[in-house]
């Protein structure tokens, strides 16, 4: 299929292209915050001494867009460079923060999707009667509480006063898979209840839109029950925007889960970026943000592809 | 009764009888759970501490960007993690005074102006190399000379020269100080091999603990030194988790993932330490939160107006309703009853007649502007805007500004004329003053320039007379209280909380929170 070879070039490349206007962003955002890294560093026990030699150290007194552009260049060689405030390896202290945060997601999507997909159908199924509207209800209240406090609320009645689960999700590479998975319940469950109300709606509109056509009607008049209807003629053709909302909900369990990181102390890529953000780490910053950047743009571009792939008509555009 | 409920309680104590069948044993016997309880844990006192089990402590601090190195160290985290693998050549005792550490012994010359340490033989660090005198000289030197970037060369600036001769170190100052092995205790300066100067973060010392996993800003783990030449230390493991966020590391240490936390809010101690099995703790430091003027710059520039303020401040309601209780009143000095030759007087109060007297004798108009950032103390737009209030009461119009976080320490404070900040307090008067009160220190806040102050601060420092050094330093808190920049309102305590699982905690330790860094080493779990 070379049209849709074609596509895929297309789409990398604008992404790529994104990529690159994004860390010129992220440098000019940084660069603009008060405050020097050196004096961020010390805080408020600096001394001017202390602060001339280490900006020296760090290599401050370079013009900006020559750090920069020493920065890109690295980046296009594979190397992340080293972080301005600790001295280690950017490459290797994001690797495992970042397995982290993929892990919690990941576990936070294996229960979320599946779930609010089932739900949005049982909605469909049973419109405007009580599992529709206690679905939607229970649904549209967990995603308007904020986050933390779900989290302070399931903190403490299911850490504190019941004690099945830990209250800190620290997860470490002594765990076993059992440990980690009883590690992160809770902020697992927080995310699940954050995501699951935007898809679920999805699905639902999603579907009753596909309802309203000629050929559901032609489905129900030769005698299949609600269920195989929905599932077998509608959803196929309704995953478009179905995929379109769980693939932004994925880029968010990834990039915006900074809250219920602090919240649950779980060493993933939130932390770690509001870290170095606060002291003016800008090599550190631009690695995660250009990493965030990376990751929307990557599942936004699996969202297109699957678009295209389920419905021919994207194929071919006049 | 009375020997049978000893006896129950010595049984309990060292583990003999569980705390539950001690509780329903002592209460066949009549007595309340509550005296029971306290007559427990006298007898876990007395029965000593406990060796072995793991601590696991929740922090407050850190940050993914802290570093293991020392002179780095700027927060709760890097301090207690310092205090797990090295030790400085003298420690604070529990009471202000000093100990010897890697340092056996102290002398000073009659003037006070050479020091000799002598390093404490037969100890090693944790590589197994054996610690000299070189390697004590070549620590100090470390955070010494003008390309350090340690937060210890304020205090290592007034040293001439470091020597060694045999195992003693000798330092030779360029101006007398009858404080210097206070100065010592500075927990940036550890002993390191070599002086650290390889790798300074490789965090081998002679501390009582090994340690064997380090997350920056994440988790801490250490094991017990085998080879630690002194007693220090309980459990076999502790281990540090860094939990920023109040109401999770509160969280943590109910459900029993930790056993230990500093920085209780003090908004929510006291409900904290009614919950079942947590014990809070306050300790009263050093530390306090401050409103700072300029002294050279209008309309602080003239004392009726810094005069007119400090009367417009109601010190009460401040330690009442931003510290809940958990502090005590400042009278305008940084100085405090925790510093060793403290001398009290007169409390400055809240007089509106007062300060509207001296603004009107200073024949300042119009606004004048504080301002004030939620980093800058916990609290401080609360405290800048009951401050507000008190001076409207007294006719002065104060306008608050809300800074930042972002930036606070590098735009506002020290730059701006009137902002909050805090300070945490040194182990000595001449330390404190000398940080912040000299009109030459990098840290003067409050631009305070008086020449009498700066010679009495170097005639107080070379002289060896306790009693007159007391006197004087009375006297240059006067100074300060009547002519200085600092309007100090209130002391904070350290508010920490223990869980039921360890004991041991001793209460008004000297320096900083956790008992100055050592509750972990020093508590034990129950057996």
């Amino acid at each position: 299929m070379p049209l849709i070879a074609k596509l895929l070039v297309q789409r990398i490349a604008l992404g790529l292209l994104l990529l690159f206007l994004v860390s010129g962003l992220i440098f000019a955002g940084t660069m603009i915050l008060p405050g020097d890294v050196a004096q961020s560093i010390l805080g408020q026990s600096a001394t001017p001494e202390a602060l001339a030699n280490l900006r020296a150290e760090l290599g401050l007194n370079e013009p900006a867009m020559q750090r920069y552009f020493n920065w890109l260049g690295g980046i296009l060689t594979g190397d992340l460079g080293t972080a301005l405030t600790s001295g280690t390896d950017i490459a290797e202290s994001i690797g495992k923060r970042l397995s982290n945060t993929l892990f919690l997601a990941f576990w936070a999507a294996i229960i979320a999707v599946p779930l609010a997909i089932f739900l949005g159908l049982l909605a469909v199924r049973f419109k405007d009667r009580w599992p529709d509207k206690m679905i939607s209800a229970v649904t549209l209240a967990s995603i308007s509480i904020p986050e933390f406090l779900i989290g302070y609320v399931l903190m403490y009645l299911i850490a504190v006063k019941l004690r099945w689960f830990p209250s800190v999700a620290m997860i470490n590479d002594g765990m076993s898979l059992g440990d980690k998975l009883s590690a992160i319940a809770l902020p697992v469950a927080v995310l699940t209840l954050v995501v699951l109300a935007h898809m679920m709606r999805m699905t639902r509109a999603a579907i009753l839109n596909v309802m309203q056509s000629a050929y559901i009607e032609t489905a129900e008049l030769k005698g299949l029950n609600g269920f195989q209807v929905i599932f077998r003629h509608a959803f196929p053709n309704a995953i478009a925007p179905i995929v379109n909302v769980v693939m932004l909900n994925l880029a968010y369990l990834v990039v915006g889960v900074v809250v219920i990181e602090v919240v649950f102390v779980y060493p993933g890529m939130g932390q770690y970026l509001v870290d170095h953000v606060s002291k003016r780490d800008v090599p550190v910053v631009q690695a995660c943000g250009l990493i965030f950047a990376a990751v929307y743009i990557g599942l936004n571009m699996v969202a297109d592809i699957v678009a295209i792939l389920s419905n021919p008509r994207l194929r071919h555009p006049k | 009764m009375k020997d049978q409920l000893h006896y129950l309680a010595r049984q309990a104590a060292t583990g003999m009888m569980s705390r539950r069948e001690f509780m329903g044993r002592a209460a066949a016997l009549g007595l309340t759970a509550a005296a029971a309880n306290s007559l427990l844990s006298t007898k876990v006192m007395a029965a000593g501490p406990q060796k072995g089990g793991t601590i696991r402590v929740g922090l407050q601090g850190g940050s993914t960007t802290d570093s293991l190195d020392p002179a780095l160290a700027t927060n709760q985290v890097a301090l207690s993690v310092i205090r797990l693998w090295g030790e400085p050549l003298v420690e604070l005792t529990d009471d202000g005074g000093i100990e010897g550490k890697v340092a056996e012994s102290y002398s000073a010359s009659a003037d006070a102006r050479v020091w000799t340490f002598k390093v404490r033989q037969g100890i090693t660090f944790s590589n197994g190399k054996s610690v000299t005198a070189e390697d004590v000289a070549q620590s100090l030197d470390r955070h010494s000379g003008e390309d350090t970037k340690s937060g210890a060369l304020g205090i290592m600036r007034g040293i001439k020269n470091i020597s060694t001769e045999g195992d003693s170190v000798i330092i030779e100052l360029d101006t007398p100080n009858a404080d210097l092995p206070y100065l010592m205790a500075d927990y940036h300066l550890i002993v390191q091999p070599g002086g650290g100067k390889d790798d300074p973060s490789a965090a081998i010392g002679t501390g009582p603990y090994v340690l064997k996993e380090a997350d920056m800003g994440v988790r801490f783990v250490a094991e017990k030194n085998p080879n630690y030449w002194g007693d220090l230390g309980n459990a076999d493991t502790i281990e540090y988790v860094v939990i920023n966020d109040n109401t999770a590391r509160v969280a943590a240490l109910q459900s029993g993932q930790v056993d230990m936390i500093d920085r209780v809010p003090p908004r929510t101690a006291k409900l904290v330490g009614r919950a079942p099995g947590i014990n809070v703790h306050s300790t009263s430091g050093p530390g306090h939160y401050v409103f700072i003027m300029h002294c050279n710059t209008a309309p602080f520039d003239n004392n009726d107006v810094r005069m007119a303020l400090k009367y417009g401040i109601n010190r009460q309601e401040m330690v009442d309703k931003i510290l809940n209780g958990f502090g005590s009143v400042g009278n305008d000095t940084p100085i405090n009853a925790s510093y060793p030759l403290y001398t009290e007087f007169e409390q400055r109060e809240y007089d509106p007649d007062k300060a509207m007297f001296h603004l009107k004798k200073s024949g300042h108009d119009g606004e004048i502007l504080l301002r004030t950032s939620d980093n800058s103390f916990p609290g401080a737009p609360d405290a800048a805007a009951l401050f507000q209030q008190s001076c409207a009461g007294a006719g002065i119009n104060l306008n608050v500004k809300r800074e930042p976080n972002d930036g606070y320490w590098s735009e506002v404070w020290n730059k701006q004329p009137f902002c909050t900040s805090y300070w945490g307090g040194r182990p000595t008067q001449d330390q404190m003053f000398t940080t912040a009160y000299l009109s030459t220190a990098d840290w003067n806040d409050t631009r305070f320039n008086n020449e009498q102050f700066d010679q009495m601060l170097l005639a107080a420092r070379a002289e060896l007379d306790t009693g007159k050094r007391t006197q004087m330093y009375a006297d240059m808190s006067t100074i300060l209280r009547d002519e200085g920049g600092l309007i100090c309102p209130m002391f904070n305590d350290f508010v920490d909380a223990t869980s039921d699982r360890i004991t041991g905690w001793l209460e008004n330790v000297n320096g900083f929170a956790l008992m100055n860094g050592y509750a972990p080493h020093r508590l034990w779990v129950k057996a």
